[in-house]
């Protein structure tokens, strides 16, 4: 599920963008060192490949619903981490971009939850313990399920952190958190079958790709526990840093460089003091702060919401009638 | 929405962006950053802001007109993409009750206004990101980020992916007008025929992409792509900068829409 613009605040949007940043560019020097120039073309039509398949249906048994495949993981199986992880994170920037999925903001989170746990978490500790040991069939089949199913619910988990921290919605963490890794659970199973299926066949026809891969991608478990730890201290550091710098908040650090939090405009003393207590709760989901809260949120007034109203038709009017007035002049 | 329609959609986009107005010629970097930094301002606003956000309807709106954007190609992305922000937004009115606004009889609630909120913001930051794509080329915005120093290897990759999506999107039409053309009442589209589909089609791309690496190599290719600059920063894309990020924070520091609304006397 993607991350949208909209549930997020801007610290923890520019938390995870700095660790997908962080990432990116590790990953890229990492095969800039020991990249075979064929992988150049191969990981971009591979990106084209998870695009295309993306839109193509299936029927999922006993619901009748119809679902597609993420590609996380048979990316990883195909390219090694460090490629597979560019890939898709160019996947979902276009579809960011193209479709309107998640958001210019949101996007740096969404890498970071359907890329960084499959390529980095699931595929090197789980798919690939698994999978290398035993290689047959069944070994594959469990090992993609597993690590699939892992890396959805990492992800899932991630975006329930988020939207938390950002403290947009009003739904309890546990329900919110309960809600999202049920509903994940048999997307992972499917998506797991389908890509051992798809790996499992591909063996058969070009056993070189895949066994090309397992040599190339050979990567040591330390290095991987090392790129994983230096991430999170990235992000980890970005949030604490804009959490630490102001008692009052992660939401403050931000919000004051984009200028003050004047909720109701004339923006008193109390007004502001409230509406950084209010930003106090949004960090602390589970702080209780309703009554002030509920004071400064009075600061979006009747009038104000009528302001709003009367702002936005004057926008729509003034660049309709701009419009009418513009293909008058090209008609003649 | 099918296959075709989706297809079609992406190419939409891309022939918009080939358009030459003021937007359109603007430094793609300027316009990626304004863009951003827009999006920073409205999702900055608290969650039961609602007054405050309409006068950054501004900005969509100039890329729409400047631009000479269709409003409806992209009102229809917007009502069509992941439903998600809505769907955790509902939640809001049931679990916040309390009443914040009473106006002429009509009471409004926390949970409401946030929701209405995040329905606002979800509207300005997609069309904003829709918009920006419409008037920026898609080399342009890789250009620009390659100027603003992500990785090469990240840019370059957006951009075969870019280049060759068209063609694997088309490969995939074709085996899917098979598929439809030879299965009835929904046959054909169970999991394993699914899996060997698709298995198919990996394989059609992996031997593409040994072709594509040979054609390349006797062009001369030697592990280095050369990328080539197309924009100058200009007066005009300092100035466009300068006066929308001063408006952003006007917006967000002065309660435009509580002036307005407190003008015509509006009640309380």
């Amino acid at each position: 599920m993607h991350m949208s613009d909209a549930l997020l605040s801007p610290s923890v949007g520019a938390a995870f963008w700095a660790g997908t940043l962080g990432a990116i560019t590790y990953a890229s020097k990492k095969l800039r060192q020991n990249l075979d120039d064929r992988f150049i073309p191969l990981m971009g039509v591979l990106g084209a490949f998870i695009f295309a398949a993306q839109m193509i249906n299936f029927t999922i048994p006993g619901t009748g619903s119809s679902g597609h495949i993420g590609g996380g993981m048979l990316l990883s199986v195909l390219l090694g981490p460090y490629a597979a992880f560019l890939v898709i994170a160019s996947v979902l920037t276009i579809q960011a971009l193209f479709f309107a999925d998640g958001g210019l903001l949101a996007l740096g989170s969404n890498i970071w939850n359907l890329g960084i746990y499959s390529c980095f978490i699931a595929y090197p500790l789980i798919y690939r313990t698994l999978a290398y040991s035993g290689k047959t069939r069944r070994a594959i089949i469990i090992a993609s399920i597993l690590s699939v199913v892992i890396a959805l619910e990492l992800g899932a988990f991630s975006v329930v952190l988020q939207t938390k921290l950002s403290g947009i919605t009003e739904l309890p963490f546990r329900t919110f958190l309960m809600l999202m890794l049920i509903i994940h659970l048999p997307i992972g199973i499917i998506e797991g079958i389908v890509t051992a299926g798809i790996v499992n066949y591909v063996k058969n026809i070009r056993p070189d790709i895949i066994e090309n891969n397992a040599a190339t991608a050979n990567s040591s478990f330390k290095k991987i526990v090392i790129v994983i730890s230096i991430l999170a201290v990235i992000t980890g550091g970005i949030l604490s840093l804009l959490a630490s710098s102001n008692p009052d908040g992660l939401e403050w650090s931000i919000e004051k460089i984009l200028g003050k939090a004047g909720l109701s405009g004339g923006g008193d003393f109390v007004t502001n003091r409230l509406s950084e207590i209010q930003k106090k709760t949004a960090v602390m989901p589970e702080y209780n702060f309703q009554g002030k809260e509920k004071a400064v949120a009075a600061g979006t007034s009747a009038s104000g919401l009528l302001g709003g109203i009367i702002v936005l038709a004057l926008i729509f009017f003034i660049g309709m009638g701009i419009r009418i007035i513009k293909r008058g002049r090209q008609k003649p | 929405m099918t296959f075709d329609a989706e297809y079609f959609n992406i190419g939409y986009l891309d022939s918009l962006s080939y358009k030459d107005t003021f937007v359109h010629r603007l430094d793609p970097r300027v316009k990626l950053l304004v863009s951003f930094i827009f999006i920073l301002y409205v999702v900055s606003f608290p969650k039961h802001e609602l007054a405050g956000l309409m006068p950054f309807f501004i900005y969509p709106v100039f890329l729409l007109i400047s631009g000479d954007i269709p409003f409806k190609a992209i009102a229809k992305k917007i009502i069509f993409v992941s439903p998600f922000a809505v769907l955790i937004g509902i939640f809001n009115p049931l679990f916040d009750k309390d009443v914040l606004i009473a106006f002429y009889g009509i009471q409004i609630t926390g949970g409401w206004l946030s929701f209405f909120s995040i329905l606002v913001k979800f509207i300005l930051t997609v069309s904003t990101m829709l918009l920006l794509v419409a008037v920026t080329s898609f080399p342009g915005l890789c250009e620009s980020i390659e100027r603003l120093r992500l990785p090469k290897a990240f840019v370059i990759q957006l951009l075969f992916l870019y280049r060759y999506l068209f063609v694997l999107l088309e490969e995939a039409l074709r085996m899917i007008r098979a598929r439809e053309a030879r299965s009835f009442n929904g046959r054909g589209r169970d999991i394993k025929t699914f899996v060997k589909f698709i298995s198919v089609l990996l394989i059609r791309t992996l031997e593409r992409a040994e072709r594509i690496y040979h054609a390349m190599l006797s062009r001369g290719f030697k592990g280095e792509i050369k990328m080539r600059r197309k924009y100058r920063l200009g007066i005009k894309d300092i100035f466009f900068a300068i006066i929308s990020v001063a408006l952003f924070y006007v917006f967000r520091q002065y309660g435009v829409a509580n002036f307005v609304g407190n003008i015509l006397g509006g009640p309380g």
